[in-house]
């Protein structure tokens, strides 16, 4: 395990090795993608990327909870979280790639 | 929405690209993320969120069926956790 870090500068990285557009372009498409994915979560919809995972939202009751230091009860309201469930390919990969 | 309807949204925006250049662009992104994992690395998408990798130890299952224990050896799996403005906005914030 090499323990880094990436992030969108990696990806657009990527996409500029791998396409011919500029560095600026690549990080524009990157942002693009991850706009729309975000955009379609907010508005409650599935996104599912064949051979990496599905996001989903879920919805979550209201429910009372307890602040662990001072024991004290709080009111959570309900909320929506996002879940993401990796592919079977995903899971494969990442499993044989940290073998020991 | 699915990864094709994703494809075709930046097509439609960047009409001066060719969709299989699209399509490569969309797919070398998700790529680089799997391939980051499966070295063991995180990825971090500010807003977004971030993929890392959680380990599993090893641990003594048991076959639902015949009740018989099974060494499950340790394994390691994907995780994301949602980053903070898109959980914000999914809460209206």
């Amino acid at each position: 395990m090499s323990d880094k870090t990436l992030t969108r500068m990696d990806l657009s990285e990527a996409v500029f090795r791998e396409v011919g557009l500029s560095r600026n372009e690549s990080a524009q498409l990157v942002e693009s993608v991850l706009a729309h994915m975000s955009d379609a979560l907010v508005d409650g919809e599935t996104v599912k990327i064949s051979s990496f995972g599905t996001f989903s939202v879920r919805d979550k009751a209201a429910r009372v909870g307890r602040n662990p230091k001072t024991g004290e009860e709080v009111p959570i309201s309900p909320r929506r979280v996002l879940t993401f469930r990796p592919s079977h390919l995903m899971k494969d990969r990442v499993a044989a790639g940290n073998k020991r | 929405m699915i990864r094709s309807e994703l494809i075709q949204k930046i097509a439609d925006e960047n009409p001066h690209l060719f969709q299989r250049d699209v399509e490569r662009i969309v797919n070398t992104i998700f790529e680089e993320v799997i391939e980051a994992m499966a070295r063991g690395d995180r990825v971090e998408l500010r807003g977004f969120g971030a993929f890392s990798v959680k380990q599993r130890d090893a641990r003594v299952g048991r076959n639902p069926r015949t009740g018989e224990s099974v060494d499950v050896d340790e394994k390691h799996v994907p995780f994301f956790k949602t980053g903070k403005l898109l959980r914000d906005r999914l809460n209206g914030n």
